[in-house]
């Protein structure tokens, strides 16, 4: 199959090793893979701090670069979850029938990157070998807005060598919440500290997530705290092969 | 923050509310211990009901009727009420509604009431209103008698003295109720409350409550509760005085069906309310002789105007999204400074105040879900809290001091970036750039930023930001297109 990749502006900036390994995996699983260069960004920060206005545009963006795919792979599920929750909503209140025909035509091929593999193509094991012990939060948006259960569990059991540990809580919020973060500052710590007492109360040496975001959140503070634990996207352990060591 | 009333008016916004709720680990320890114990409950019976899914979307679908035709079932609700002999008024505001409890109180020819727990009378500050005039309100709810007894201020809709424990209790009563050898274990306390209420029961000819539904359908008042308390209050006085905003008509009898199925699994983990009460107007030699309904507006008719914030007034009050909040659980009720607090304060009370006051509310959440998730009646509090988020935006950015407000500026500037990939890759560039002074390495030679200046230190407050990685992915992308792979 020929999938076409959003990889969200916050991936592409911070998170470029995340990216790769989607194309890792998806090429391993001989699967072509194409990036789209005109995009840039799903509008989520905009859209849920209150700037509808400002995201608008990112609407017909997303439509313009990826109208012709034939599946369109994102590796986080809150961006997934902004299109899926927010895009029709949005080309309607524009009165762009057009658009919103496109958007309804389009969104049924996202997948968010753990729900394409299981999901789009049936599968639980892509192959990966990682040799750690690692945990799993999982990611709000990922649950809820597009229930995606236990379909990231079920990928890591499949991965050779893991030593996988369930996490306490895991359904809790981080803490993260975008903007939240900065403007509820000390409520978002009081979250985040009850979130990485669980993850270090698992032993694990790394937490994974399907979202970059709150693992952005976790892992500055098991850094802040000097903890030695990592955190790492998911694409990334499915990434892993027998010659990889991280 | 006991004692003065919770109001959006006066409360501080709420990161600073907040601040102050988090470094009380008391009140932390018992609204998390409670929470957990309630939630734990709630699993249990819902997981019980194999058609819990179906009975949601009922319950949704009942709501959202209603509001649909409000002012239909409203009308019939008053003409059924009054014609099983209860007298019927309406108060477009607070202030209307309050003058009317009063004058009704006054011509019952009493100056004390007992009351069963109701949020709408917290909503309006009737028992202050009361007291102003002479009248002295009793609370007969054993929580709502712990938060009067207390001075404090209720913390949940629910549970309304959710944020103390036994020990608190127990401390409160042995002063109020002039009890020094009081024992401490729940039935002691119990005891305690039931010495104290039995007197205002026989005593005091008028009763105040709040309604959970109006069913229009029969004219009747709906009541649920766990302590009987309440079913005293409506069935001893001569006088009883319902107060209920407008929001909570039923259309028949028969959705009661599905609403009290809902309601008290959600509330309190419970299949069924031990009490659920029913009346319908007056009848001779039984109960109250004279019955009144006060049907309150207070702003819900303009949420009801509000296409996107409509579904707020679906609300049954069960409080499970305020025990499933994590915000709510680390901060309590009080912090959201209005006697609605958790997810549905956040999106009710700025409504209720017309967006005025109460405006960092609808950020008070991380959107995580977990409201939605646990609603009886699918009443999806992120998009509402998304929509008021945006409504406050639009207020805040407009005319000339939207111009200095630094946030809007960026997010301005953000947006323009994501309009066009070329200044997209220029602000890619730009960020590493600007970030190289914050960077250290640590030992492993990874740089970190741990502080980072204005509105952004909150980020760096308890957390480090690793530095921009020297490639992008869409750079990586090129170059390995180039190179062939
Ligand atoms: S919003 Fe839903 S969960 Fe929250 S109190 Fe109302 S009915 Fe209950």
């Amino acid at each position: 199959m020929r999938v076409s990749l959003f990889i969200t502006c916050y991936n592409d900036t911070l998170f470029p090793e995340t990216g790769k390994s989607v194309v890792k995996v998806l090429e391993r699983l001989g699967h072509s893979v194409e990036f789209p260069a005109g995009q840039t960004c799903c509008g989520q920060m905009h859209y849920n701090t209150g700037y509808q206005f400002e995201a608008m545009p990112l609407v017909q963006r997303f439509v313009d670069q990826f109208r012709g795919a034939e599946a369109v792979v994102v590796p986080s599920s809150s961006c997934v979850a902004m299109m899926k929750d927010h895009y029709p909503k949005m080309a309607a209140s524009l009165k762009d029938e057009k658009l919103r025909a496109d958007v309804d035509a389009l969104l049924p091929r996202v997948y968010e990157f753990s729900e394409f593999l299981t999901r789009g193509l049936g599968l639980v094991d892509v192959g990966a070998y990682y040799p750690h012990r690692v945990t799993y939060h999982a990611s709000c948006h990922g649950l809820r807005n597009l229930e995606l259960g236990d379909g990231p569990l079920r990928l890591l059991k499949a991965v050779r060598g893991i030593d996988l540990v369930p996490l306490e809580g895991l359904e809790q919020c981080c803490g993260f919440g975008g903007t939240f973060a900065i403007k509820n500052a000390e409520v978002s710590s009081a979250m985040l500290s009850e979130k990485t007492t669980a993850v270090l109360n698992t032993g694990a040496e790394a937490c994974t997530a399907c979202d970059n975001s709150c693992l952005m959140h976790i892992q500055g503070a098991l850094h802040r705290q000097k903890t030695g634990v990592k955190t790492v996207h998911l694409a990334e352990i499915l990434a892993g092969d027998e010659g990889t060591t991280r | 923050m006991s004692g003065v009333a919770l109001d959006p008016k006066t409360a501080p916004v709420f990161p600073m509310a907040a601040r102050t709720a988090l470094a009380d680990t008391q009140m932390r320890k018992n609204v998390r211990h409670a929470t957990d114990v309630i939630q734990a409950k709630r699993a249990r019976v819902v997981a019980e009901m194999p058609d819990w899914q179906q009975l949601r979307e009922a319950g949704k679908q009942i709501r959202q009727h209603t509001m649909e035709h409000l002012d239909f079932y409203l009308e019939q609700f008053e003409e059924n009420c009054t014609r099983a002999g209860g007298v019927v008024h309406w108060a477009r505001d607070a202030e209307e509604a309050r003058k009317i409890v009063t004058a009704l109180v006054k011509a019952s020819g009493s100056d004390e009431v007992i009351k069963i727990k109701s949020m709408t009378t917290e909503e309006i500050h009737l028992n202050d209103a009361l007291e102003a005039a002479g009248i002295h309100a009793y609370e007969t709810d054993l929580a709502e008698l712990i938060i009067q007894l207390g001075e404090d201020q209720p913390s949940h809709i629910v549970v309304p003295a959710l944020h103390k424990n036994r020990q608190q209790i127990r401390e409160i009563f042995q002063r109020k109720m002039n009890l020094p050898e009081l024992g401490e274990t729940p039935q002691d306390l119990a005891d305690a409350a039931r010495m104290f209420l039995r007197e205002k029961f026989l005593r005091i000819k008028t009763g105040v409550s709040g309604a959970n539904f109006l069913i229009a359908e029969t004219g009747g008042v709906c009541i649920v509760e766990s302590e009987g308390n309440g079913r005293m209050c409506l069935t001893l006085p001569e006088t009883l005085i319902t107060i209920a905003g407008i929001d909570k008509v039923v259309p028949r009898f028969q959705d009661l069906e599905v609403l009290l199925q809902l309601l008290p699994r959600s509330a309190t983990g419970e299949r069924m309310n031990p009490y659920n009460s029913i009346w319908t107007g007056v009848k001779p030699g039984d109960g109250p002789q004279t019955f009144h309904v006060v049907l309150m507006d207070n702003a819900r008719t303009d949420i009801l105007a509000d296409k996107e914030g409509r579904q707020t007034l679906n609300c049954i009050r069960c409080g499970a999204c305020q025990n499933a909040c994590p915000v709510y659980r680390q901060t309590g009720g009080q912090a959201y400074g209005s006697v609605y607090a958790g997810p549905i304060g956040a999106i009710l009370t700025p409504q209720l105040q017309q967006m005025h006051h109460a405006q960092s509310l609808p950020f008070a959440s991380s959107l995580c879900g977990a409201c939605y998730e646990v609603c009886p009646v699918k009443i999806n509090i992120p998009e509402v809290l998304i929509h008021l988020r945006a409504k406050v935006v639009n207020q805040n950015t407009a005319g000339i001091t939207g111009l200095f407000d630094f946030e809007a500026a960026a997010m301005t500037a953000m947006a323009m970036i994501f309009k066009s990939e070329r200044r997209f890759r220029a602000a890619q560039r730009l960020g590493r750039m600007a970030e190289t002074p914050l960077v250290r390495k640590d030992g492993q030679g990874v740089g970190w930023i741990s502080w980072l200046p204005g509105m952004l230190g909150g980020w760096t407050q308890v957390r480090d930001l690793q530095e921009m990685p020297k490639e992008t992915f869409r750079d990586w992308w090129e170059r390995r297109g180039k190179n062939g792979n």
